[in-house]
């Protein structure tokens, strides 16, 4: 029971991109089309679900054996990026259309702060294997759910007649900030 | 070797990383509840910057083309763990607000943007005039964040109360939404002034 709400407080009360303010570049970078923001946002679940869990494996049976933890860093960014070249070969032999469409943002899923944080975030809670992955699941589910309905929002609003000076990232940026007024709702729905 | 006044210039205001380059939000919005936090943030991830354009310009010219992505993140990482280590020792309570954002500095796109984009092509000089503008654009704009959620938010100023009691405080932009809309109306602010400029000209 405590993993489901581990899951859905991931999802909804400390979403990470409107609560959490991770993964917010690639949040307004590939939120312009629906179906370049579904594919980004399902990259980045497969990715963090892995990361939670290889960057648990190196903490607990490499860094912390050889006492070097305080490296954890250095090792989780080395650990993602090794990850995130290893989905852009699987996507480029396997989805070539979805890899095309992802384009330059696959590999800067490295830098995506979601990814890191997460680990980071695990690391500091102390959660087990499976918290860990959930954790990770949830916080990444959130962020697809989080980006697919912005790129909607935007897309519509493409059409609106909205003052030049808001005109791009402004607009976008507003926009984001009601949809997190929306999600403050879910504030203490969950109590961890 | 180009002019190093120019080159602060440009980091400061012409390729602002905040309201032009639009790169780094995740701290920028994150921790700009405050304009304490704003500049702490700032300064910090001007330090990494510094350091690790400084450090990557000088061995640009042995670090291999395929692997340089991954020698950056390394390098990057190595004076993120030492900032956060100096903060944890000297700035306890900056570093327990600003929190997970410091380990995060490692993927500030900034930092790495400058890396690709500068360090890697330019001597250590001028690679640390970049650094330090852009650092100094950097901190500029999140002070100017964090002062305007603070103020509106929280009626303080660098934690000193400005507003009377009796103005209420919108709770709301010193929470997750405040961020987005304040920087949302400052780029905002700042196209219309560009738009102006060019209809003027």
């Amino acid at each position: 029971m405590h993993l489901v709400l581990l899951v859905l407080a991931g999802i909804f009360v400390n979403n990470y991109v409107l609560s959490q303010f991770l993964g917010i570049c690639p949040f307004l970078g590939v939120s312009k089309k629906l179906e370049t923001a579904a594919g980004m946002g399902v990259a980045v679940i497969f990715v963090i679900t892995l990361a939670s869990a290889v960057t648990y494996f190196v903490y607990y049976f490499i860094l912390k054996p050889l006492q070097i933890e305080y490296l954890y860093n250095i090792a989780f960014i080395l650990v993602i990026a090794a990850l995130v070249q290893f989905v852009e070969m699987f996507l480029k032999k396997s989805s070539p259309s979805l890899y095309q469409a992802l384009g330059v943002y696959l590999p800067l899923i490295t830098t995506n702060c979601a990814v890191l944080g997460v680990a980071v975030l695990n690391m500091q809670k102390g959660y087990g294997f499976i918290e860990s992955v959930l954790n990770g699941v949830g916080g990444a589910t959130g962020f697809c759910l989080a980006i697919v309905l912005f790129a909607g929002i935007r897309e519509r609003i493409e059409y609106n007649d909205t003052p030049k000076a808001f005109d791009g990232f402004p607009l976008a940026l507003v926009t984001a900030g009601i949809m997190s007024i929306a999600f403050l709702g879910f504030q203490g729905l969950i109590k961890l | 070797m180009a002019n190093p006044i120019k080159i602060l210039r440009a980091g400061i205001i012409e390729e602002n990383p905040t309201f032009v380059q639009v790169i780094g939000m995740c701290p920028t919005l994150a921790v700009t509840s405050s304009a304490i936090n704003g500049i702490g943030m700032g300064l910090s991830t001007a330090a990494v910057l510094i350091f690790s354009n400084i450090f990557i310009a000088l061995i640009r010219n042995i670090i291999p083309d395929k692997v340089r992505i991954p020698c950056f993140i390394v390098v990057i990482a190595t004076f993120v763990t030492i900032i956060q280590f100096l903060l944890e020792a000297y700035l306890p309570s900056l570093n327990a607000s600003l929190g997970l954002y410091i380990p995060l500095i490692v993927v500030n796109c900034i930092i790495l943007g400058r890396a690709e984009a500068f360090a890697s092509k330019n001597s250590a000089i001028d690679s640390m005039f970049d650094g330090i503008g852009q650092g100094l654009g950097f901190t500029l704009a999140l002070t100017v964040i964090g002062l305007i959620r603070e103020f509106i938010g929280a009626g303080t100023l660098f934690d000193f109360t400005i507003l009377p009691e009796m103005f209420p405080r919108t709770l709301l932009f010193v929470m997750a939404p405040g961020a987005f809309f304040t920087l949302g109306c400052l780029m905002a602010l700042l196209n219309h002034f560009k738009n102006k400029k060019k209809s003027a000209n």
